[in-house]
């Protein structure tokens, strides 16, 4: 049960994207195709998952086992740039087109706010191994939830008849404030 | 002589208008509506990434002739990732509650794209004392942006600014402006108020 608390909270009611703002360069710049944006959360759920399998034994068994609980940030950043590096060079393998289509985005999943804030969450929530698996799925669900539904708007949005000044960037961000107030209608959700 | 002069200044100028990094970069997008309910965690936050950028910097343009380009990233991370941890070290130090109500965000300095993106596009190309000012410049524009944002949300959201009550009795708080929602709107509208304002201006005169 709990697990699934866990789920419907970190995909939904505490979207890492509409609430906790994290993981908003990609929302913001691969959003454009709802193509690209399916694949780009695809390959950072992917990621997202594999962080959180692999730091939280490193952060337990390690880090407070030695005691040495400071060095969190630069450890987890490490494990974090080692995984992108290996789904960078998996996909360049399996799917060259796909590996264009994400071009200087891939490597940005490292300096995706959302996947070290993943770890950070689940440090500070004190998760056990199997929650902190599912928190990683579901953060990536989230994530992916939030830019296809940020594609698919992005996508209509060419065709408007936008006022000049507020074309791109900042016709996005109102669209995502709008996104942010309808996701607070799930806080509803949980309270039962 | 001059003209290294003007350069200088040019590097640091250009953080604070024509490249200042949420409104025109869209870079460090982040923080700035994360950490912008107040003015004085924007501030906070903005001092924390300037001290941040300024070290990383520093240590990347001395090392760059050292750091072979095939693991250039991971360097730097970890460089920027030593220097987070003693900003995080130093604001829980010494100021305990605004390192709480900054939380998780401080350490997430690590993967503003601000830093790495200074760090790849100015630091590792240029020597030290032009990063330096890059550095201060970019840092200051992002200091004034976080402060900017801070204090349209905290003036709309409770009616103060860094806690002193501004509006009266009669002003009903926008709880609107204090929620993530509020964060986006904001921020959508100041970039289109930069563009506004650079549109009016004829490119190009206002630099050198």
């Amino acid at each position: 049960m709990k697990l699934i608390m866990i789920f419907i909270s970190a995909s939904l009611i505490n979207n890492f994207v509409l609430t906790y703002f994290l993981g908003i360069c990609p929302f913001l710049g691969v959003s454009n195709k709802t193509e690209n944006a399916l694949n780009m959360g695809l390959a950072t759920t992917f990621v997202m998952t594999l962080t959180a399998a692999a730091t939280w034994p490193i952060y337990n068994y390690l880090l407070v086992r030695y005691n040495i609980p400071f060095l969190e940030y630069v450890a987890f950043i490490i494990i974090i740039a080692a995984l992108v590096q290996f789904v960078e060079m998996y996909i360049r393998k399996s799917s060259p087109a796909l590996y264009r289509a994400l071009g200087i985005y891939l490597p940005l999943i490292t300096t995706n706010c959302a996947v070290l804030g993943l770890a950070l969450f689940m440090v500070m929530r004190e998760y056990n191994y199997l929650e902190a698996i599912v928190f990683g799925f579901a953060t990536g669900v989230g994530f992916t939830l939030a830019m296809l539904m940020m594609s698919g708007i992005r996508e209509e949005l060419e065709f408007a008849d936008i006022p000049k000044h507020f074309q791109g960037i900042s016709i996005t961000l109102i669209v995502a404030g709008m996104m942010a107030l309808a996701f607070m209608g799930f806080a509803g959700l949980i309270r039962g | 002589m001059a003209e290294n002069n003007t350069s200088l200044f040019y590097e640091f100028k250009k953080g604070l208008w024509q490249d200042i990094p949420p409104f025109r970069l869209v870079l460090g997008t982040c923080p700035t509506l994360a950490v912008t309910n107040s003015v004085i965690n924007g501030i906070a936050m903005g001092l924390a990434t300037l001290f941040v950028l300024l070290g990383a910097n520093i240590i990347i343009s001395a090392l760059r002739k050292y750091i072979a380009s095939q693991v250039r990233i991971a360097a730097y991370v970890v460089i920027i990732a030593l220097l987070v941890t003693v900003a995080d070290m130093f604001l829980a130090a010494k100021f305990p509650p605004i390192s709480k109500s900054l939380g998780p965000y401080v350490p997430l300095i690590i993967v503003n794209c601000i830093i790495l993106g200074r760090a790849e596009a100015f630091a590792q190309k240029n020597p030290v004392v032009p990063s330096i000012m890059d550095a201060l410049g970019i840092g200051i524009g992002f200091t004034l942006s976080l402060a900017t944002m801070g204090f349209i949300r905290e003036l709309l959201g409770f009616g103060s600014v860094l806690n002193i009550k501004l509006l009266g009795e009669w002003f009903e708080p926008w709880i609107v402006m204090i929620l993530p929602a509020g964060a986006f709107l904001v921020y959508g509208g100041l970039v289109a108020l930069v563009n506004y304002i650079s549109s009016r201006k004829t490119p190009g005169t206002e630099t050198l």
